[in-house]
């Protein structure tokens, strides 16, 4: 995806994704890994699985509550890591955190995500923008 | 004297015309949530460092003296404003740690197995989370008032709840979400005729209209500085006399002793003292009077009026759009809480953000609310005493004319 996206482009990725989250469903089974999240100023109340095999997202979904920026920004993130292997999923996240904190970033790997560059905007909502990020980054390095 | 918004205004440093919010004039409308100081309380709170600096309780010259007499004075504007005595304003860092050290003070103290502690499902986090520790402690139960289909909590449903085994009724005098009134004269005498301490967290109420801790005749009453024009940090437990001097300190230490022995048995001072173990937080205590004074001076009713009139206003020009959920017309103050349809109140919380307006979103601390509104989360404007029918008029322009929740982010 180029990075010349437009801002119309990514309203409509974003709101997309918010209305029609194709990744917010329960897991299929009991292999994957679960983290509960849930802001510490808001009420983003989300569920993030992953079934991570052999040093590979398999899949990746979330359940829960979330405004428009968490819900939008996880769904997003769990098409991103599908088939990727530990190490791509963890630089995805890498080169997202940088974006959203307006850092210098990788831009060819996130893809949709890229909607989310201008999150520092709403500096409030970094937190519902990386939820996600935050809580796979913690599945994929164990903690 | 008429009440003029725009002359009070010029006392607040953080309601200067060149205060911006991403780009744009400052509105703010979080007051329920903390609220902005007149120069008058910061010169105040700076006043201790740059003059007065020194520990109170503990010196034998000039200058510790002078703190000791500023405690005093703040006790003395206190009880004055509040009609109770001053031996019976307990100095605490807000409201939420009045109602722990009554939790671990009275309650912890006195409850025993199947003893009951009366609340209801509308009330902060800090007049509940306290509770639920001592009644896991002492295995005492929690019941809750039920609300009425407004979300109010009455006197009928106070009857219907109270029992010989409710020792505690602990209520919010104004809710934080809703913004309704519960009559507490009423309430009290009611707990009473059971045997209950009627217990008042007055976090919004005090700020916002004239309290008699006497004429009220509840037990204790709590509160926070800072949402009443006072600095962070400080706040009060105020409580009848005899009861507090019932209770147990929760925070030991020096300023709260008489004398101690090798066999661990403490002579404590007597309250308010027995309750402020440590150093207090004496450039709030400053402040603190100095908020008091200058809500004093203005007239709680005055304010309480201005704010009642202000909703009235908002409430008026909302009426009639039909995407737009106000949770609680029926309540009398500074309080509008709301939602618009389809929309998740952080969306909203953050469109309004853009436009420069701070309202809140989510659940206000009241964690049990949601199931009675129906609704996972709401938001939140509230005035105060400097808010203008043009603050008014933005928020109400910005809730109407809505736009995109994503207007935020790219314009």
């Amino acid at each position: 995806m180029p990075i010349s996206l437009d801002n119309n482009m990514m309203r409509a990725i974003i709101m997309d994704h918010y209305s029609n989250p194709n990744n917010k469903h329960q897991p299929l089974n009991d292999q994957f890994v679960k983290i509960h999240m849930h802001s510490d100023n808001c009420i983003d109340d989300l569920d993030i699985f992953l079934l991570v095999k052999n040093g590979v997202v398999e899949d990746a979904c979330f359940d829960g509550i979330g405004c428009t920026i968490s819900t939008a920004s996880t769904d997003i993130m769990c098409d991103l890591f599908k088939g990727k292997s530990i190490k791509e999923a963890l630089y995805i996240i890498e080169q997202y955190q940088k974006m959203v904190h307006e850092e210098e970033f990788d831009a060819e790997v996130l893809d949709e995500a890229l909607a989310f560059i201008n999150t520092s905007k709403q500096a409030a909502r970094i937190r519902c923008a990386t939820i996600g990020f935050n809580a796979a980054e913690m599945i994929l390095k164990g903690k | 004297m008429a009440y003029d918004v725009y002359k009070i205004r010029e006392l607040f440093p953080m309601l200067r015309k060149d205060k911006t919010m991403q780009g744009k004039p400052l509105v703010f409308l979080d007051n329920a949530s903390t609220t902005f100081k007149p120069r008058s309380v910061i010169d105040a709170c700076s006043s201790y460092y740059e003059e007065h600096n020194s520990n109170s309780h503990r010196g034998d010259y000039d200058l510790a003296y002078d703190a000791d007499m500023m405690v005093q004075k703040t006790r003395d504007t206190i009880a004055k404003f509040l009609n109770c005595d001053s031996r019976e304003v307990v100095f605490t860092s807000g409201d939420t740690q009045a109602l722990n050290l009554l939790a671990y003070g009275y309650a912890l103290k006195f409850l025993k197995e199947g003893d009951e502690i009366l609340l209801s499902i509308e009330e902060h986090a800090s007049n509940l989370l306290p509770w639920f520790k001592v009644a896991q402690l002492t295995k005492a139960k929690v019941s809750y008032i039920p609300l009425n289909k407004y979300g109010q909590i009455t006197v009928q449903n106070l009857k219907k709840a109270l029992s010989s085994k409710t020792k505690i009724v602990s209520v919010a005098h104004v809710s934080n979400v809703l913004g309704y009134t519960v009559d507490i004269k009423e309430f009290a005498k009611i707990a009473h005729q059971f045997g209950a301490v009627m217990v008042v967290d007055g976090a919004q109420s005090v700020p916002h209209s004239k309290i008699d801790f006497k004429d009220l005749d509840i037990d204790f009453l709590t509160f926070s500085a800072h949402k009443m024009c006072g600095p962070t940090g400080i706040g009060c437990l105020i409580g009848k006399y005899d009861l507090l001097d019932r209770m147990d300190s929760f925070s030991l230490g020096g300023g709260m002793n008489v004398t101690f022995h090798k066999d661990a048995t403490i002579e404590y001072l007597n309250p308010p003292s027995k309750f402020e173990g440590g150093t207090l937080n004496l450039s709030g205590i400053y402040g603190f009077k100095a908020a008091v004074e200058f809500l004093m001076d203005l007239g709680m009713d005055n304010i309480h009026a201005h704010e009642v009139e202000l909703q009235e206003y908002a409430l008026k020009r909302l009426k009639g759009y039909k995407n737009i959920y106000i949770y609680n017309a029926h309540a009398r103050g500074g309080i509008i809480t709301f939602n618009i349809e389809g929309v998740f109140s952080q969306d909203e919380a953050t469109l309004f953000n853009h436009k420069g307006i701070a309202i809140r979103s989510g659940l206000h601390c009241a964690k049990m609310l949601p199931e009675f509104l129906g609704v996972p989360s709401t938001c939140r404007a509230s005035f105060y005493l400097y808010t203008t029918k043009e603050e008014v008029d933005a928020f109400v322009d910005a809730l109407i004319n809505g736009g995109d929740i994503l207007d935020a982010y790219f314009s």
